[in-house]
Parts: C-alpha cells; structure tokens; sequence
C-alpha cells in the first residue's frame, strides 16, 4: 500500500495516524507560534514529544536504494521517530516539492537524497529560513552557501571508484583496455565514480578507458550499451567498469551472448555491493564489487538528532566501504542484508 | 472501399499497410544508417556466431522489438483519436506478474504468460473504459495507470528486483529461431495478425472512422464507445508482450525501471511512422520504421562514442528533422524558399 501511495503523479507525503496524532497537531499549532520567535536552542530544549523527520527519497530504482528506505523507515520506528516518507520517482522536480511540503509541515528536521548535484539553493535556503536542519544523505551537492546543509552522509564516491581502479590495476598487471558504464549524467556518483576511477589508473599507464557510455543505473540499458560495445571493440575488451552493479550484470548478459566469458575472458569490477552482485560472484561471472553501505539510517538519525540540537556538525561523515572479491562472496552472502 | 474496382490497383504491400506515405520515415532511416556507413566501423558487419546471427544490426531489431510491440497497439489507439501513456506501465506489470509466477516455479510457464498477458489486456480494458464510457481525456485516463500501474508493480514483488533462470522464459527475450532473435518473429507474427484483421476486415475501416469523425461514425451505425474499448485491451496486450520480452531480456522483473519513457518511444514511433496524432488514418508498417528509426538512433550514439551527457541533443536533432520532414507544409515551405534562392540567383 505504501508504495502504491508513495508513486502517486506528486510526492505524497505520509503520515501515520496515531491516536495521539490529532492531539500532537493541535500542541504543534499552539507551540509554533511562539517557537517561531525564539532560537532553535531553545526550541530544541522546549521539546518533550518524539522528533518528526521528513526523508525525501529518490525513488525504488535499485535494490540498493530500497535498502537505503528500509534502514531509514526501520531506525526512525525504533528511535520513536515520525517519519514523514517521500518518493521522487526519480526526479527532482518531486524532490523540491516534497521538500517544500516537509517546510510547509513544520518538520523538525529533513533528510534528503539529492538526485542530482546542483540546483538545491532555493528550497534548502527556505528550509534554512524556516530553522530546520537538512540532513543530505548517500549524494553530495553543489550550493555557494555551506550552511544550507547540517551534514552530508555518504559514502566517499571518488575513493569507491578508486578502490576498483586499484583493485582492477593489480589484476590485470596494470595493462589492459577497459569500458566504463557510467551512471546517470549528472548524478554525483557517476561523476565521483568516474572521476576516482581515471586518478586510480592514472599511476597505471597501460590501462586505459577506451569506451565509456552511461548506463544510467540501469540493468536493461547496462546491457543494451554493453552489446553495443562488444560489436564496436570486440576482443580489444578486457575489462568492464560498471559504477553499479545492476549494469554489470545487464553487461555480464550481454558478455555472455556475445560467446566470451565474463569474469575470466572479461574482467567485470563494479560498486555497491547488492545481493544480486554477491550471486554474480559466487557463480564466478563478476570479479569484484565496493560495498557501498546503504543502511544510513542510524547514522542519519544521529545527526539529526545533533542537529536539533543545535550542535555543530562535521561537513561531512564518511560511511567506511570495502572490497568484495570472488574468492570472500560465498562466505559473505549469507550475512548481507540488502 | 479499398477494394473498389474502379480504382487503379495498389501494390500488395500497399493494400495490406495504407495509410500515410513510407516515404519519410524510411528517408530518416536510410539517412541514419547511411551515416553509419560512413562513420561507424563495423556497423554493419554481421557474422554467424554460436548458430545465430551477430551483429549491430541484429541488436537493433532485438532492442527495439519493445518499442515496435508498444507501437502496434499504439498505432490502433492513436488511430482512434486518442493517445495511451500507461503501455511502460503496463509492462513493468506484466514483466512482475510473470517473473514472480516463474521465480515461484509451482506456475506452468503457459500460465504464468497468460496471466501476464491477461493483466496487460484487463489494465488495458480498463483504460478503454475510462477513455470510452466515462469520457475522461485519453491523456489523462490513461495517466492513472501509467502512474498507479508502476505501483502496482511494484507491489506485486515487493519493491525487489525478481531474478529467475526459466529457460522457456529466458528464451522469449534472448533465444533465437533461424539463427534471427526470437522476438524478432514475436514483432512480426504481432504485426502481420493486426494488419490481417485491420485490413482483411471491415475493424480497420470501422477505426479510421471512428478515430476521424466519432459522430459520423455513430450516424453509420459504428460504436465509437465499442471500438475504443477493444483498442485500449489491445494496446494493453501489446504493452503485456512487450514487457514479457523486457523482463525475459535481463532475465529479472525491474518494476521500477522496466519500460520506463518507453511510452513516449512509442508515440514517437508511431508519430514518425506517419499516422496523425489527431486520429483516422493510420500505418501500422510506418510506426514499425519509426521504432527501428529510434533504436538505430539510440544504437549509433552508443557507437559513436559521445560524452553520455550530450548524446540527448543530437537525438533530439533528428527526432526534430524527421517530423519537419513528415510536416507537408514545411516540405511546401522548405521548397519555395529553395525555388525563389534559385530564382534569384
């Protein structure tokens, strides 16, 4: 049902309808007068009942992300949290407008997966106007004030990238052609990513990229590019660079059809770390993936809760991420949780 | 009325396909791969590998089996003067109530493409019925699918990406017959039985008159209300078939992303293919063109090895430069200018 909700044209907002729920919205319009008027310290201090968080969404386009929901739906219910749950589709018109719906609400604070890097500043400075704090998650952004953001919680994209570059580097002796799937254009991982992974060959000169074309996240267009490719380059591919998994396995597909074989003839590296890529390797088609953690929530919340009131945050936490290889999947699938 | 007498007789292919001209459709594609022949190396090589055909070409006609399914039922509901967003949906539902029918593995796989095909037509219906008794805009009737459908998917596996191995299934998407992809024969089998009950049958006429002047049609004796619905059903079913073909491509059910904008490649297709967006006369063989034009169009910006970013304006160029060409008036324009350049050189 949530879903359904949660895919109407605009971001439907959720709210769950305790039975306190009318008497919290009557105190909340009595308080939001007077706390309008005074400083977020004190407003912070003032409050007795539980935190209502807004968490903007992307949208469900990978298994990854629907991990991501999960940990930040399960931690707000475990913490007492309200949580107020938007789902973009994908887009960031919807994103704005839930955002601004979250403001117009009165949440005490909000928590954001931007889908792309820039166009931010409006909204996030109506949020900074209205003291609540913005809690960006899993993406960065691009913004000339700082301040219109509590914290950034992500994993470090470039060093992901980096670490498959490295990883790749020593398993082919630092020689070899290789074709990057990109992610969507614009989004920051894919930029990251990219980035990243071209400074970590850069110490290798007999590596190089000589395909790359975005995939856009996506398993079907992961291999619809990846076909198209293998008739282009043929046998020059020795490698495949995915920046996330659901493309390598639409690549492995494609790999595969084409008569050569993915993981030995055709190196396959690619980040996140979905369960989907632990199958992979373990039936030896996908050689290596970097975890990038999505169960945020904990995190998240913390900050948010420091936010509240009104502690000074780091710019950025970084959520530690490692290196899955073939030879540690099969011992490390049973304990995944997304 | 096709088979007057005292007309002139038409070449076969044209009695069975009428409609609009072939002829700027296949000028935007003839120029496209005229291109490639230029530019793109290898483009055109195709080689037997593993007992089948192997090629670009060949990945053409098997990614763009989707759109060229999409676009049959598309063709037949903008005929009627009406237009159907919901199809991408409506394939993320079929491709979600097939795969977690065979992921089950308790489901013949027969059953599970009939219930997959059955929901495509019911959804389909459904539409029919917003668009034809309740009299709701086709653009918005079939807006509630294309954004409830998607939900609906999703439901159906939980938010998950289905996986599955069924071989009968898998083959849908990626085997092959003859040495050709499968789907291939899929698009044509699709296409030759609407263009048998479209042309052999008095359905055609019967939609072209309600697609061009509903009131007419009713005056005739032609229910506008009862074609409608049956070309929503049909529609659904192609969007069914076409999702059936997307899951089985990458062997898992992606409620989220399955078909997704496709909707709009197909309105494309059929839009370049020649048949008018106001409704009447329509060209089922002019929309297939259309989706290869598109899938040639995608296949190329793959090879030519742009920066992902940009790729979408020099889609967006020949997109706009084929409709220009399919606009009569800009032909006429285009042409005068060209007559008084040359007058006054």
């Amino acid at each position: 049902m949530n879903r359904m909700k949660s895919n109407a044209p605009h971001p439907t907002v959720r709210t769950t309808l305790t039975p306190g729920f009318l008497g919290t919205l009557s105190l909340t319009l009595a308080l939001l007068l007077p706390l309008m008027l005074t400083a977020p310290a004190a407003r912070a201090a003032a409050r007795t009942k539980p935190l209502t968080v807004g968490f903007a969404q992307v949208g469900a386009e990978s298994a990854w992300r629907t991990a991501e929901t999960e940990s930040i739906k399960g931690e707000a219910s475990k913490r007492g949290i309200t949580l107020k749950f938007s789902d973009a589709q994908g887009k960031q018109e919807n994103q704005i407008k839930a955002v601004r719906g979250f403001i117009a609400q009165g949440v005490d604070a909000i928590i954001l997966a931007p889908v792309v890097e820039t166009g931010w500043e409006p909204v996030l400075r109506d949020a900074k106007r209205a003291r609540i704090p913005v809690v960006l998650v899993d993406r960065g952004i691009k913004v000339s004030d700082d301040s219109l953001f509590a914290t950034l919680i992500a994993s470090d994209f470039i060093a992901e990238g980096r670490m498959a570059a490295e990883w790749l580097s020593r398993k082919l002796n630092g020689k070899g052609n290789i074709v990057e799937l990109q992610g969507t254009p614009g989004a920051a991982p894919a930029i990251d990513r990219k980035k990243g992974f071209e400074a970590g060959i850069a110490s290798a000169p007999g590596l190089k990229i000589i395909a790359s074309q975005s995939g856009d996240f996506r398993r079907a267009t992961g291999k619809e590019v990846m076909e198209a490719l293998l008739k282009k380059h043929g046998t020059e591919i020795q490698a495949v660079y995915a920046h996330n998994d659901d493309m390598a396995i639409g690549a492995i597909q494609a790999i595969e059809e084409s008569g050569r074989k993915p993981g030995s003839e055709v190196v396959v590296v690619s980040i996140d770390g979905v369960r989907g890529a632990f199958e992979s390797m373990v039936a030896g088609k996908l050689n290596c993936t970097v975890e990038c953690n999505p169960l945020l929530g904990p995190l998240a919340y913390d900050a948010v809760e420091k936010a509240v009131a009104g502690e000074k945050l780091p710019r950025k936490t970084v959520v530690p991420d490692r290196v899955y290889e073939q030879s540690t999947a099969r011992a490390s699938i049973g304990s995944r949780q997304y | 009325m096709k088979d007057d007498p005292t007309l002139p007789r038409q070449p076969r292919l044209r009695a069975w396909f009428p409609g609009g001209s072939l002829l700027w459709p296949l000028a935007g594609l003839g120029a496209l791969l005229l291109f490639n022949l230029v530019f793109a190396t290898g483009f055109f090589r195709l080689e037997l590998r593993d007992g089948h055909v192997y090629g670009t070409l060949v990945d053409i006609l098997n990614q763009g089996s989707k759109a060229m399914l999409l676009s049959i039922g598309m063709t037949l509901v903008i005929a009627s003067g009406g237009v159907d967003l919901s199809v991408g949906s409506l394939m993320a539902i079929s491709g979600a109530v097939a795969a977690t029918a065979v992921a089950k593995g308790t489901v013949p796989f027969g059953a599970a493409v009939g219930a997959a095909l059955a929901a495509g037509g019911f959804a389909g219906l459904c539409n029919g019925f917003l668009v034809a008794v309740v009299r709701i805009q086709p653009i918005v009737a079939t807006l509630i699918l294309m954004v409830a459908g998607r939900g609906i998917a999703m439901l159906l596996t939980d938010g998950q990406i289905v996986t599955f191995e069924h071989p009968a299934f898998v083959f849908l998407g990626n085997g092959h017959l003859a040495g050709l992809p499968f789907t291939l024969f899929l698009v044509l089998l699709s296409l030759g039985a609407t263009a048998l009950v479209m042309r052999r049958t008095a359905a055609g006429l019967f939609l072209e008159s309600v697609g061009d002047n509903e009131r007419a049609a009713a005056l005739c004796g032609i229910s506008g209300t009862r074609v409608k619905l049956w070309v929503y059903a049909f529609s659904g079913l192609c969007a069914a078939l076409a999702g059936l073909v997307a899951t089985s491509n990458v062997k898992a059910a992606d409620s989220s992303r399955v078909g997704e904008m496709m909707e709009l490649d197909a309105i494309f297709a059929v839009v370049v293919g020649g048949t008018s967006l106001t409704g009447g006369r329509f060209t089922l063989l002019g929309s297939l063109i259309g989706a290869i034009l598109i899938q040639t169009l995608t296949t190329t910006l793959y090879n030519l090895g742009l920066e992902p970013a940009i790729a979408p304006v020099p889609k967006a160029i020949v997109v706009v430069g084929v409709c220009l060409l399919q606009s009569s008036r800009f032909r006429g324009e285009l042409s005068g200018w060209l007559r008084s350049r040359r007058a006054a050189a």
